[in-house]
């Protein structure tokens, strides 16, 4: 099953992955990271297809993509 | 389960010092898979310029110098012609190259040097804090131009890669954009192939990325992205202007 992990420290709340997911399943998590961003996260898992869509365009590569 | 997508190994694992949004983190990211995937991460040089992209060479996994403000393409020269059998390139921005570096850039071209340029281009100056740059758009407002840019004593925005593509010794010249996913693997594409240029040692290549820069715009991140795309793109038209084909 495809699934994304994504690097909570390296993130820093931009929203460009929440804006391209084709299944919309990416969040901003209400908890905020060291840097003081909100972070994005994936709250459905199962629906994730594995595109890596949200990983092309994160400016900072904290999406890493399994399949 | 296999990984599909990560960090390539020519990009370091430090964080970036940029804004939330800036796309100067794709175009690393583009630049960095370019040489993973033509394997010349051992034998890669790259210039840093002054600008936002000045720390570049933390973010690389390859030899990097730092070059003065401008300067980086005579830095290049000076690096390629000692050692022609590595790949240099040089990554600066608009400010650097459009302004302060107009000469260097044009005379590299123009002697055929064999690197590489990756210009991003984000019509501001980003690093000093939002001032007018030889790209910024006719009317747009800017820290230097808080009514707008006025062609009237500010003249108008260049077109580098158009101005480039004159020359002869320029033999691949494209602008790309990364305002969205498609155009981000289009841009890929134009920088690995602007790299394949310099290793068949056919000339100077340089590929010209519209970029965004959320904070100097006043926009937020993907409203930057739309920006780009409605007000750039018209303006900065997307295309291969010179490629080795055209030049033999």
């Amino acid at each position: 099953m495809p699934k994304v992990e994504f690097d909570r420290e390296r993130c820093k709340g931009c929203e460009l992955c929440i804006s391209v997911c084709p299944t919309k399943i990416i969040i901003l998590d209400e908890k905020i990271n060291k840097k003081g961003y909100k972070v994005a996260t994936v709250h459905e898992m199962d629906k994730c297809i594995g595109c890596a869509t949200c990983a092309r365009i994160c400016p900072d590569t904290v999406i890493k993509v399994y399949k | 389960m296999k990984v599909v997508f990560e960090r390539p190994s020519a990009l370091s694992d430090k964080q970036t010092h940029y804004c939330p949004g800036c796309t100067h983190g794709i175009i690393h990211r583009l630049v960095a898979e370019a040489i993973d995937e033509l394997d010349v991460r051992e034998k890669t040089i790259g210039v840093a310029s002054v600008g936002c992209s000045v720390l570049a060479y933390e973010y690389f996994n390859c030899d990097m110098q730092q070059a003065a403000h401008g300067r980086a393409p005579a830095v290049a020269t000076g690096i390629k012609r000692v050692h022609p059998d590595k790949v240099v390139f040089t990554y600066q921005g608009d400010g650097d190259l459009a302004s302060i570096g107009m000469a260097e850039i044009v005379h590299a071209a123009a002697r055929g040097e064999k690197i590489t340029t990756i210009f991003v281009n984000n019509t501001i100056y980003g690093m000093t804090g939002g001032q007018m740059a030889p790209t910024s758009l006719v009317g747009q407002k800017t820290t230097t131009s808080p009514y707008g840019r006025n062609p009237e004593h500010c003249g108008y925005p260049i077109r580098i890669a158009e101005l480039l593509s004159t020359l002869q010794g320029a033999v691949s010249v494209a602008r790309v954009s990364v305002h969205d996913v498609p155009n981000i693997i289009k841009a890929k594409k134009a920088i690995k192939k602007a790299f394949e240029v310099q290793l068949s040692g056919a000339g100077f290549s340089i590929v010209e990325v519209l970029s965004t820069c959320p904070t100097n715009w006043g926009k937020p991140p993907l409203e930057a992205l739309n920006w780009l795309k409605e007000n750039m793109i018209p303006y900065y038209p997307l295309g291969e202007y010179r490629t080795p084909e055209e030049v033999k």
